[in-house]
């Protein structure tokens, strides 16, 4: 305890990594339960995979990787959105394609423009993988991280009931009038959003693990979408902040350790579920 | 004027047709069963009256001011709805979505209306239940009531006793029944042209050429009527009304 204190005292930049960390985390657990129900988890490891190569070319053109990998996140997710819609082109192969090549196009920019002020595998691990500690996340990131996370809580709130009908059935949403298109559009975009952000903390890699573990573990317990999505905004936070608290103090990489901790929050979840079940 | 005019429609998928020339009129308190073999386009006519699908040519024309956000549905299930965490309230209450325009939340006026139809389906016990849990009959009333929670008019019902048992399917019917003398208008998908015969007011035959569009009555003179139905049609026609009156003495619903 007393070293987290000092730690907090010493690095102020640890406070706002915190926040927006805990943040990210909720943005991500509420949009999984509507991508794991709506089949899109592979869409979301598609999407980080593609933030990893607009990371990587805005690395090698030096220029600050959110502005380059926002937009170019966004629009794979919308594009992928399409094709998922679009049922001539088999969805899961498509997302396997682009998942590789983005990571092949991605590491092979870094090896040919290598950036001067970094290593290679430096870039590459810190970027596959997140920020090798808590204090390495960049203050000028904050900020902009907090904006964007703000909109997405906001949107998802206040899109609530139009997020459900579309999850729970596409079908008769768009019979009945409402605007099917737009709202799976809108997903996707703030889905792109929130991977990129994530991205600059927890890792491209490791970011799939944010989005479906918590909605995962919510629905092995419960059993409406609201109680579900509530539960795994809780986990969410919960995670997040156990694992940084562990980052600060054994010093370890903050992806793999909230993720860790999604897979540990996991496994409680499925025992309780299997008791319950009973 | 006729509630919904459709006039030569061809559906297909991808340039090959699957059904042409499709002309039919639904007025205000039709009764309008589609009847046809697998494949024969009756899903795809479907979704093309909803909007959700373009006709490779014609048209379908909505009228007497009917409004998409007054059509209730009740679509086949779907793969992601067996494991979808959500109550029986907050299924019916979605029916309720397309009158909240851009207002985020329902008001208390559509929560009253989704309990009123949840009442009227006899499954107001249900209302906390998780969804994936009750029975195939059970989550067919849900998907109803939702339907009725978005209609003012209109229901199109597809194949809503497919999976459900010989009880229970006399239920659907008999419930659907009771909405349609309600002076609700139904259009139904069937694959069972015994019940089609025995409560709808208009047969559309569609996956024949010529296709039968018309009332009970003129399909059983009709000679596709007669090969699909034939005297046994006639048998059903009769006994009709003593049919009906089971249903009704024993309350709504013959239990």
């Amino acid at each position: 305890m007393d070293t987290l204190i000092f730690y907090y005292k010493t690095y102020p930049v640890i406070t706002y990594s915190t926040i927006v960390l805990t943040l990210v985390s909720l943005c991500a657990a509420l949009l999984g339960v509507s991508l794991v129900l709506k089949r899109f988890s592979m869409i979301g490891d598609g999407l980080s995979h593609t933030a990893f190569g607009a990371t990587s070319i805005a690395t090698a053109a030096s220029f600050a990787p959110i502005y380059i990998a926002l937009p170019f996140t966004v629009v794979a997710a919308v594009i992928l959105l399409r094709i998922r819609s679009n049922a001539k082109i088999m969805s899961d192969a498509a997302i396997a394609m682009i998942s590789s090549s983005s990571l092949a196009f991605g590491y092979l920019i870094l090896n040919l423009f290598p950036s001067k002020s970094s290593s290679i595998s430096g870039d590459a691990c810190s970027s596959l993988f997140g920020s090798a500690s808590i204090i390495g996340i960049k203050k000028s990131d904050v900020l902009l991280c907090a904006v964007l996370a703000a909109l997405v809580l906001f949107v998802f709130i206040f899109f609530y009931n139009k997020i459900f009908a579309v999850t729970f059935d596409e079908n008769f949403a768009g019979a009945t009038g409402t605007k099917v298109e737009i709202y799976n559009t809108l997903l996707a975009v703030v889905t792109g959003i929130v991977i990129v952000i994530a991205m600059n903390m927890v890792g491209a890699l490791l970011i799939s693990s944010l989005i479906t573990f918590p909605a995962l573990s919510a629905m092995r317990v419960f059993k409406t979408f609201k109680k579900a999505v509530i539960c795994s905004a809780c986990i969410a936070v919960v995670c997040a902040l156990t694992g940084i608290m562990v980052c600060i103090v054994a010093s370890t990489p903050v992806g793999p350790t909230i993720a860790v901790a999604n897979v540990a929050a996991f496994a409680v979840f499925y025992i309780i579920g299997v008791i319950l079940g009973k | 004027m006729a509630l919904i005019t459709a006039e030569n429609l061809s559906l297909g998928y991808e340039g090959k047709t699957i059904a042409e020339n499709i002309n039919f009129t639904v007025n205000k308190g039709d009764y309008l069963c589609i009847v046809g073999e697998n494949g024969s386009g009756k899903s795809t006519l479907m979704k093309t009256i909803l909007g959700l699908k373009a006709p490779l040519s014609g048209t379908v024309t909505f009228g007497d001011g009917l409004r998409k956000n007054q059509i209730g549905y009740l679509p086949q299930q779907t793969v992601t709805q067996r494991d979808f965490p959500a109550s029986v309230t907050e299924v019916v209450l979605s029916g309720c979505l397309n009158k909240c325009g851009l207002f985020p939340f329902y008001k208390p006026s559509h929560k009253a209306l989704a309990a009123q139809n949840m009442e009227k389906l006899g499954i107001t016990a249900l209302a906390d239940r998780c969804y994936r849990e009750l029975s195939g009959g059970q989550q067919q009333r849900v998907l109803l009531a939702r339907a009725l929670c978005a209609s003012t008019g209109l229901l199109l019902l597809d194949e809503p006793v497919s999976g459900l048992d010989p009880i229970v399917t006399q239920e659907m019917y008999s419930i659907i029944k009771n909405l349609s003398d309600s002076g609700l208008t139904v259009i139904m998908i069937s694959h069972d042209i015994a019940a089609a015969v025995l409560y709808a007011t208009h047969i559309l035959h569609v996956g024949h050429t010529p296709l039968f569009f018309g009332t009970k009555a003129d399909y059983l003179e009709s000679d596709i009527g007669k090969s699909f139905v034939g005297d046994a049609g006639k048998a059903i026609l009769g006994n009709y009304d003593t049919i009906n009156s089971i249903f009704h003495q024993n309350g709504d619903v013959k239990k």
